[in-house]
């Protein structure tokens, strides 16, 4: 059969991810030193773990209602108005869903018709893309800078607004960049927005970890935003549980209906031994999420220092677990520079274009590891360096 | 806790300037604190944990040796610790709650090097009133790391 005529034209379309490459050069290597996964290295606390395990003891295996057990819901809900001052009816204005992932899908297939445009920063997060040409519409990437902290600039929206400006989404604390955008940052994109028919689609899966004293603030909080904003959150990075596949999306009640409806039908319902186990984490887990912040902003100094060290641009990033520094300075494309250092130190780092055309110039490497782990890398990075008179 | 001490019991190698970066302290203060830490005894030592096994050494023992006492009179169970502490086959000594007193963790070469010194040198000693030797067959972890490599399909190709 001849496939390429008789698959999906848009699905045929996506292009593969380029990492895939490295990955399976990386498979065939042993020693391989990797600082390019982007979750927590610790495991989900032991108490999470426990409810979980108990609930399947007690045979709680069902199904739970499309939106998630009434408990989650209401507990998610409690979440978001102590940690962010964010109210939401956990009745009507709550679905949750498998992964943040899911929730990213279903917000965009509600919220965009064929032909319309998504606003995407970049670099950031591979699936906002591929997911919006799914859905018939156009993605217009919006440049961050290096000279702006990576973050999202008025201008740069303003200029690219158009008459089919769908949804904006705004992804911080950025992967991979761990830029951060504080409330004076996000005054000044809801000035522009304000008065639109933009919705924003607010990816907030690392609103946990942010450093230098200043947490999180979302944009719905913000006058007049959050009845445009759907909010998109998960347990994955904050509680470490990637594994679970448990996020939710929040927003006003008739987004949220539309996206339980095709929830519903290609879902049915989260894992509930996970949302067991989100309930615990969200009832006595804060503790947890300092411990692990404190530990990750530890890294996040090192490993700052150590690129410094090494005499490659870094900016400090004040979110989420990744480090963006620049390897601009050695000549080498983004990709040329991760494969070489591969192949010869075996140390595993993602070119900074597998997250938009402007993260070129980049490689991100990710601090979710030990300080052994983070400085033997550092250590073989160096050598790469200096053996190629790179700087 | 000082975040110096978690730091360098969980990697005792990083250097003052990296622990200064890590904890926004300059690096001549770590190095204070640090030399501190070690004149008051906080700081007893830095250990090297080595996985024996991957070396494929046969000539590397190790037994867990419990030991029942009798306190003495004036010194209790302290005199009895130093004296079997004194010895170099003996790593580590332990006092311990429940069904025996001491509990002596002694390395050697061979099994028969280990009995020997049980028989000749701890058993013989005054208030030793018994002991029990348990050799250790395979180490699993090791002051709190994971010796024997795991190996799962974590995320390999996950970009996120």
């Amino acid at each position: 059969m001849n496939y390429d005529s008789l698959l999906n034209r848009t699905a045929l379309r996506i292009p593969p991810s380029g990492i895939r490459r490295f990955f399976d050069i990386a498979a065939e290597m042993e020693d391989v030193i990797s600082l390019s996964v982007g979750e927590p290295d610790f495991p989900t606390p032991w108490h999470v773990r426990d409810v979980a395990i108990d609930s399947l003891q007690k045979g709680r295996t069902g199904y739970s209602p499309n939106r998630g057990f009434t408990a989650l819901c209401r507990e998610i809900c409690g979440y978001y108005s102590r940690r962010f001052g964010l109210d939401y009816d956990f009745r009507s204005e709550i679905v949750v869903t498998v992964g943040g992932s899911e929730a990213i899908d279903l917000a965009i297939r509600t919220l965009v018709n064929p032909g319309d445009e998504v606003l995407v920063p970049q670099p950031s997060f591979v699936c906002y893309d591929p997911i919006a040409r799914l859905a018939g519409a156009r993605t217009v990437p919006l440049v961050t800078r290096r000279e702006d902290e990576f973050r999202l600039t008025a201008q740069a929206l303003r200029e690219r607004i158009t008459d089919r400006t769908r949804l904006l989404i705004l992804p911080f604390p950025n992967n991979p960049t761990g830029a951060v955008m504080r409330r004076e940052h996000l005054e000044e994109i809801a000035a522009v927005l304000r008065g639109t028919d933009i919705f924003v689609l607010a990816d907030e899966i690392y609103s946990e970890l942010t450093y230098n004293g200043q947490p999180h603030v979302s944009i719905a909080s913000l006058d007049g935003m959050k009845e445009r904003t759907v909010v998109v959150n998960g347990f994955s990075k904050s509680y470490a549980m990637t594994g679970w596949r448990l996020g939710y999306a929040l927003g006003p009640a008739p987004i949220i209906a539309v996206m339980t409806k095709v929830h519903q039908y290609a879902i049915m319902c989260a894992p509930t031994t996970s949302q067991h186990a989100a309930i615990e984490a969200l009832r006595n887990g804060d503790e947890d999420i300092l411990k692990m912040r404190d530990e990750y902003d530890m890294r996040r100094r090192l490993i700052v220092r150590g690129f410094r060290e090494l005499g490659l641009d870094c900016f400090e990033p004040e979110g989420a677990f990744y480090v963006f520094p620049s390897i601009a300075a050695t000549g080498l494309t983004s990709e040329e520079f991760c494969e070489r250092l591969l192949r010869e130190k075996h140390v595993a780092v993602v070119p900074g274009n597998a997250f938009g055309a402007c993260g070129e110039g980049f490689i991100r490497v990710s601090y979710a590891y030990s300080t052994a782990h983070i400085n033997e890398a550092l250590r073989r990075i160096g050598q790469f360096l200096k053996e190629n008179n790179l700087l | 806790m000082d975040a110096i001490l978690t730091i360098l019991n969980d990697n005792p190698r990083l250097s003052n300037a990296e622990i200064a970066a890590m904890t926004g302290m300059t690096a001549d203060e770590v190095g204070e604190r640090i030399a501190a830490y070690e004149r008051s005894g906080v700081l007893c030592g830095y250990k090297t944990i080595i996985n024996w096994e991957k070396l494929e050494r046969t000539d590397k023992v190790t037994a867990i040796i419990e030991l029942k006492v009798t306190p003495r009179k004036d010194t209790g169970f302290e005199a009895i610790a130093e004296e079997v502490m004194g010895f170099d086959e003996v790593e580590s000594v332990s006092l311990m709650s429940g069904g025996y007193d001491f509990s002596v963790c002694v390395t050697g070469r061979t099994f028969q090097e280990i009995a020997l010194f049980v028989a000749k040198r701890l058993a013989p000693l005054d208030s030793v009133t018994s002991t029990t030797t348990t050799f250790v067959l395979k180490k699993y972890k090791e002051d709190g790391v994971i010796l024997s490599s795991q190996s799962d399909e974590r995320g390999a190709d996950v970009i996120e």
